[in-house]
């Protein structure tokens, strides 16, 4: 096969580029610009958008031997990615950009102009594995647990997932690295990126005030109560603890969390630790990774709503529009903008966008 | 299948050069040594020196090599400026074209940045050549302010020769430097005949190596160095001097400029034939480069509704080596300001390409791209367009 190896600069995408080397594909590496204005260099683990990478990116190529080029997608990565981040912020949501970034970006953008120029799909380093069934390509999670990453992959539709390929599901980190070291790939010891790409500080809450202001508003509890004031309703997450700056102290010494962020009165709502509890979650726009489940039957599987969270199990079902899942277990704190990803046992059925919570 | 379509980027090394190059690098001395070996390898350089300003039509003492073609035009447009400005504050206006090299541009708007400068740019007609209607309205107004003015000698993009010897004339007593950088033995350069004050050559696009170069400076005149250190260059540039490196760039040259008539009619033939080959193959081309009087070998042409990266991606991938514009320093591409320039849309600029074509390129090779053309042109288009819909 032709196929377009993104290359982010990191160990990863170099060693499953190599990988598909090996596997007799005709490989060209791509390098993604996503930001218009590019760090020189990395600051620590953060980010995928400096010269530094896209120079590292090139390297592994060149080591690889396949011809390497760099695309300009920093207009997509805004309008798809940035721009959505920041308007689900507005409205008291907390999304996952990663997640956004995939659908839009890496098996869409790029993988729709590798189908125009003759290429049949896109490599990346992801760690998810993918088996080909009677159904088509089916998704599942990573052999490595504490690498897998089916939970951000959980927007492929069938289409995208048909023209996917994640050569690392198979392997272990540790197992990636010293492969790295011995190809000869010097970011074998590179470290892994971690936060928001393009929050280059890794400061979130500050990055967003810069763009959405920092208008005072009150804390309040679930009586309407002001506790204190904030500088920035969306630079709380449900479930947040600390650093609340409460003013009025609690009853009995309780701890009080996060329940809610109203961004139309700017009001953030505190409260126990009960009160977070969620045993119902709806999820809108769903994207199935496969075959379509019977619609509105109750099935059983698992529901997963953070990147390295756990499987929780549930039953669920949907009406085409939403997925509706009622937890085993309630799960405390649980924030609208996330995404909602069910498994059957290690298969990825499908994902959205969680949209209320019960 | 490789065909090499980029001359204009840097050009093979001829074998004269190799063998000057080849020979020279086994001698022990440094030029600058009063010793036996030290006065030998300077004889050599001095050789060379001397040949070299033969070539360019220039006093040996007029050639001062340095590392590299952006370091000259370096040299020339900030000592020109700190010269102008030490002389008279007044004088901080600095006139380039609209499309000269970056080399050029990016000391210029460095100087604006850190040093009050003001630059003025010539606009560039639909010709491709500059406005000298607008030179010379500028030189009438503001002249006593222009501390220099630099043209490129032909443009790298469009192949256009620009009216150099308007420049000078218009010009008087102001300095003046050219990029003969392209120039430099594929069309006749004679920087005495021209009365230029200042120019620039490179060895890597006339068959010599890569890291040397000469910025040509009338005798007498003394410009600030950038580099500091041994004085080596009529102080204004230091540095051990680069034997190899120079003796190879006088091969090179003397090979160039003897066969220049010959290698200009077969390169200028086979440019001629790919372009009427291409509008053939991919009839909606639009053909931006200039056909004379120009470089020989320089085709530029927009591919409406593609990307050039697209375009280069499929054609590297056929084996055919071309270019566009430039790339930021991540590696992003970027319209070209040439084409910007010229009044080209940045769509279009967006999707055209510069091939240019050498005197190793052979008739055969032209049929072999231009058999691959509207394939990559398609496959082009096709990606273009699913971008367009997302």
């Amino acid at each position: 096969m032709k196929l377009i190896a993104a290359m982010s600069g990191g160990v990863d995408s170099a060693v499953a580029a190599a990988r598909a080397v090996d596997a007799g594909h005709e490989v060209v590496g791509v390098h993604l610009a996503l930001s218009s204005n590019p760090q020189k260099y990395r600051s620590g683990a953060r980010g995928c958008c400096t010269i530094e990478d896209s120079h590292d990116a090139r390297r592994a190529a060149d080591v690889i031997g396949i011809p390497f080029y760099i695309w300009d997608m920093a207009e997509e990565f805004h309008d798809g990615v940035v721009e959505n981040f920041l308007s689900e912020y507005a409205s008291g949501r907390t999304p996952n950009p990663c997640l956004r970034c995939n659908e839009k970006i890496k098996f869409a953008a790029v993988l729709d102009r590798a189908k125009g120029l003759g290429f049949d799909g896109v490599i990346t380093g992801h760690y998810a594995q993918m088996r080909e069934s009677a159904e088509g390509r089916l998704m599942y999670r990573a052999e490595d647990p504490g690498k897998d990453q089916s939970y951000v992959l959980a927007v492929l539709n069938s289409e995208q997932l048909a023209g996917a390929h994640f050569p690392l599901g198979d392997t272990h980190k540790e197992d990636v690295r010293i492969e790295a070291k011995k190809r000869g790939l010097y970011v074998a010891n590179k470290p892994d990126s971690h936060d928001i790409c393009f929050v280059p500080s890794g400061d979130n809450a500050g990055w967003l005030r810069d763009r959405l202001g920092s208008e005072v508003g009150a804390i309040v509890d679930e009586a309407g109560n002001k506790l204190g004031e904030h500088k920035g309703a969306y630079t709380y997450t449900i479930g947040q603890r600390r650093g609340l700056g409460l003013t009025v102290p609690a009853e009995g010494g309780v701890p009080r969390y996060v329940l809610k962020i109203e961004p139309k009165t700017n009001t953030v709502v505190v409260g126990e630790h009960e009160s977070l509890a969620v045993s119902k979650i709806f999820g809108e726009k769903p994207i199935w990774c496969g075959p379509v489940p019977v619609s509105n039957t109750a099935l059983r599987g698992f529901a997963q709503v953070r990147a390295h969270g756990s499987p929780l199990a549930c039953s669920y079902s949907h009406d085409g529009l939403e997925i509706k899942v009622e937890l085993d277990e309630p799960l405390f704190g649980l924030a609208t903008g996330q995404g909602l990803v069910i498994y059957d046992g290690d298969r990825v059925v499908g994902s959205a966008t969680v949209a209320q919570t019960e | 299948m490789t065909i090499y379509l980029d001359h204009a980027a840097t050009a093979p090394i001829n074998d004269a050069a190799i063998a000057a190059l080849t020979e020279q690098v086994k001698k022990l001395g440094n030029a600058s040594s009063v010793h036996n070996q030290g006065r030998s390898v300077r004889k050599d350089v001095e050789d060379a020196r001397h040949l070299l300003s033969e070539l360019v039509g220039c006093n040996p003492s007029e050639v001062i090599f340095t590392g590299s073609g952006t370091e000259a035009n370096n040299l020339a447009i900030k000592g020109f400026y700190w010269k102008a400005i030490a002389a008279d504050p007044k004088r901080k206006v600095i006139v380039t074209s609209a499309f000269e090299h970056h080399a050029i541009l990016d000391p210029v708007e460095w100087l604006v940045e850190h040093e009050g400068a003001e630059q003025i740019l010539i606009p560039i007609t639909k010709a491709g050549t500059i406005d000298l209607d607008f030179l010379k309205d500028l030189i009438a107004k503001r002249g006593p302010e222009i501390a220099v003015i630099s043209v490129m000698h032909s443009n790298n993009e469009l192949g256009s020769l620009q009216p150099i010897d308007e420049v000078v004339k218009f010009a008087g007593s102001i300095p003046v430097h050219t990029d003969a950088v392209q120039s430099f033995g594929k069309v006749n350069f004679n920087f005495a005949e021209l009365k230029l004050t200042a120019a620039t050559i490179s060895a890597h696009k006339v068959g010599g190596p890569l890291g040397i170069a000469a910025l040509i400076l009338e005798r007498g005149l003394d410009l600030t160095p950038i580099l500091h250190g041994g004085g080596q260059e009529r102080e204004i540039r230091s540095g051990t001097l680069n034997a190899p490196a120079i003796v190879s760039f006088a091969a090179a040259a003397k090979s160039a400029i003897e066969n220049r008539e010959t290698n200009f009619k077969k390169v200028r033939e086979l440019r001629d034939y790919f372009i009427s080959k291409l509008q053939t193959a991919v009839p909606d081309v639009v053909i931006n480069s200039v056909s004379d009087p120009a470089l020989p070998g320089i085709v530029n042409a927009t591919f409406p509704g593609t990307e050039s990266d697209a375009l280069l991606l499929l054609l590297d991938s056929e084996g055919i080596s071309a270019s566009a514009g430039s790339a930021c320093s991540a590696g992003v591409p970027r319209p070209s300001h040439v084409l910007l320039a010229l009044g080209i849309s940045e769509s279009d600029a967006d999707a055209s390409l510069r091939i240019s074509i050498g005197t190793t390129n052979t008739k055969e090779e032209i049929d072999q791209v231009i058999a691959v053309f509207p394939s990559v042109v398609e496959r082009a288009r096709a990606a273009f367009a699913v971008s367009k819909l997302a």
